[in-house]
């Protein structure tokens, strides 16, 4: 089938392979991924891929862990058994809550840095035993690899490939 | 070259003008014997309740060991309980009480068109001062962002001129005991024959006394002084040196000179100052909390003067990352500050022995609404509003943010000073207003005409080519293309 047909573009330089990516999306092609052994500062910019909303999870995962810790703190120490203990006042929330500072403050950041992970895990699609990905084990050292789909234009693709200093182009099938 | 436009010279000297104005009317207004406060007290007590709370602390003065239980039992119950015992106990001291209530509130009044000056000045000074440290630390760590900014940021240090001088007017008034401010000061402290004897503050005499305490507050201004001297001219003479930077290598080693001197000198600055108007109370992490709100206070005024002068076109090598830095600056202070407000004041709390806690009783007793609010102002408001990375490169978002941030330290600086100085006759009158103004006119003047008269841009740096192309992945720049940063 002509659509399961992508073309691998190799590069040996990060900067090289920024412009390719300018130039193929300038001339109207769709790049499916650009395998790096390393970030390439402004690769996403070029691609136009839309940024991130990590962060913004992140800032409501620290929201969920400092309202359980204001929860937890009032139900343990106020509600439920209000001991006196050394003194403090336990007689609401607030009267104590210069004690509970430091629980809140680490669950905030326990919440949002965990949960921030395994959503990044999982929006990434990262787990142990996963199988790798990478469709050439030199895009992990020092090669940089571009996919483009095919739709019966090989040649033409081929030709402004080279031009944009690919080092190895081949069509291969896409399983 | 910037010009230093008529308008703003015009409107600066306005503001010094009736800030002068008000600062001499505000010491007009003392009332200048016993009977006269006593006649202020009386008004007062026929106003309401609201006044009637300085009556409270008066007796709070006289019973220390009360105090600690009142502390920081907020429950309504415990604390009428309390209050009910003082009245009792107090009472049984008769008719002199009365009197010692106004003279103790007569020392109150006298002391507040000096506290208001001071507040502000104490303000400026310490921003202008970090500004000046902030910047000798950019010239440590070879920083490349900031080098745009360095005019900028010298062109504020000239602030530290007019204030040093009115500093100086203050401490020759103290040392002249003409301002009370200082209760160490006071006749007799230091003499066991005297009413006025005080075991506790004789103890520390070894620090704080007069010639001392005089010789080494006209050493921090000259230490400061002397540096921001020396790194303007030299920095001017960098643009033109060409000596293979020997000129830039001489400054970067005088300003590490200057870092080390002024880490020192902050924090005794912060003891002799600030800490010395509570003579009994002390705080290990002081001089690092002063020098918290001076610094995110330092950059915000940095953002502040930056915004201004690139929106009148002056700085054109400055761009939306180097504001972005500055608003992650004001951020990051920001939280340094409430950490260290927090753990001052959490350690004192929750140990709650009485010759530490009385500090933030009296705080939060008298001064609730600045110190609570001083919070919200430094801590929650910054902390939400330049969280997001796109707000921090929006100019008009960091004025906000830096409005509130210049305002709560402001209030924190008052709440520093206030308490131990004016007690609970505090207010935010014309006083306080006018000393605000004038300081701010002669903040205007001084920075805006040392600005129009060196090169806005550093020829002779370095690192001024990276600090042109200076740019945080995060942010778009507006007003440029992608072609501009690849």
């Amino acid at each position: 089938m002509e659509s399961s047909k992508v073309i691998h573009a190799f590069y040996n330089d990060d900067e090289v392979v920024l412009d390719a990516v300018k130039t193929v999306k300038a001339d109207g092609h769709h790049i499916e991924e650009v395998f790096c052994p390393f970030p390439v500062h402004g690769l996403d910019k070029a691609m136009g891929l839309a940024p991130t909303r990590l962060a913004i999870t992140a800032f409501f995962y620290g929201i969920t862990g400092l309202s359980f810790a204001i929860w937890m703190t009032n139900y343990m120490m106020i509600q439920d058994w209000p001991q006196d203990i050394g003194g403090k006042p336990s007689f609401s929330w607030f009267d104590n809550m210069p004690a509970f500072v430091p629980i809140m403050f680490e669950l905030t950041v326990f919440f949002a840095a965990h949960l921030m992970v395994i959503t990044f895990y999982m929006r990434s699609r990262i787990w142990p035993f996963k199988e790798a990905e990478n469709p050439d084990p030199r895009t992990t050292d020092d090669h940089f690899l571009m996919e483009i789909p095919v739709h019966n234009n090989v040649d033409e693709l081929k030709a402004l490939l080279s031009k944009t200093g690919a080092v190895e182009i081949n069509v291969v099938d896409k399983h | 070259m910037y010009q230093f436009s008529g308008k703003l010279k015009t409107f600066s000297i306005a503001l010094i003008i009736i800030g002068a104005l008000g600062i001499g009317l505000s010491f007009m207004n003392v009332p200048s014997s016993l009977d006269e406060a006593k006649e202020i007290i009386a008004n007062q007590a026929s106003h309401d309740g609201g006044y009637a709370t300085s009556h409270e602390e008066v007796k709070k003065d006289i019973h220390q060991m009360d105090v600690k239980e009142e502390a920081f039992s907020h429950s309504d119950e415990a604390h009428h309980e309390v209050t009910k015992e003082n009245h009792e106990v107090a009472d049984t001291h008769g008719d002199n009480h009365d009197d010692a209530h106004a003279e103790h509130v007569y020392h109150q009044l006298k002391n507040k068109p000096w506290s208001a000056l001071y507040v502000s000045l104490f303000f400026f000074l310490g921003i202008t001062l970090l500004v000046l440290a902030f910047y000798a630390s950019q010239r440590v760590a070879q920083s490349a962002w900031s080098v745009v900014l360095f005019r900028v940021m010298e062109a504020i240090t000239a602030n530290l001129v007019p204030t040093s001088i009115v500093m100086l007017g203050v401490i020759i008034a103290a040392v002249l005991h003409i301002n009370h401010m200082f209760p160490w000061m006071a006749e007799g402290v230091f003499d066991p024959t005297s009413p006025n004897y005080d075991a506790i503050i004789d103890g520390k005499s070894w620090w704080m006394n007069l010639p001392g305490w005089a010789i080494r507050s006209v050493l921090y201004l000259a230490i400061w002084n002397t540096y921001r001297w020396f790194i303007r001219k030299n920095s001017i003479k960098e643009d033109t040196a060409n000596d293979g930077y020997k000129t830039f290598k001489l400054n970067y080693n005088v300003s590490v000179g200057f870092i080390f001197l002024f880490m020192i000198s902050e924090s005794m600055m912060s003891w002799d100052w600030i800490m010395g108007l509570d003579p009994h109370w002390f705080s290990t992490l002081f001089g690092w909390y002063v020098l918290a709100s001076l610094l995110v206070s330092a950059l915000t005024v940095i953002a502040f003067v930056t915004i201004y002068l690139r929106s009148k076109g002056a700085l054109p090598a400055v761009n939306d990352s180097h504001i972005h830095d500055l608003a992650k600056f004001m951020f990051g202070f920001s939280v340094f500050w409430t950490y260290l407000w927090f753990a001052q004041f959490m350690l004192i709390w929750y140990a709650d022995i009485p010759e530490e806690t009385t500090y933030f009783a009296l705080r939060f007793n008298e001064y609730k609404l600045p110190f609570l609010a001083m919070l919200g102002m430094n801590f929650v408001f910054p902390i939400l509003l330049l969280l997001n990375s796109d707000f921090k490169s929006i100019p008009w978002f960091v004025v906000i943010g830096g409005v509130v941030i210049l305002a709560g330290h402001y209030v924190d600086v008052f709440v520093m000073i206030m308490p131990a100085t004016v007690g609970a006759q505090w207010s935010f009158g014309i006083p306080e207003f006018s000393a605000l103004l004038f300081f701010l006119g002669v903040f205007i003047y001084t920075v805006f005409s040392a600005f129009a008269k060196a090169n806005p841009i550093p020829k002779g740096n370095p690192f001024l080519e990276e600090s042109k192309h200076f740019h945080y992945y995060n942010i778009e720049h507006r007003g440029e293309g992608s072609a501009d940063h690849h």
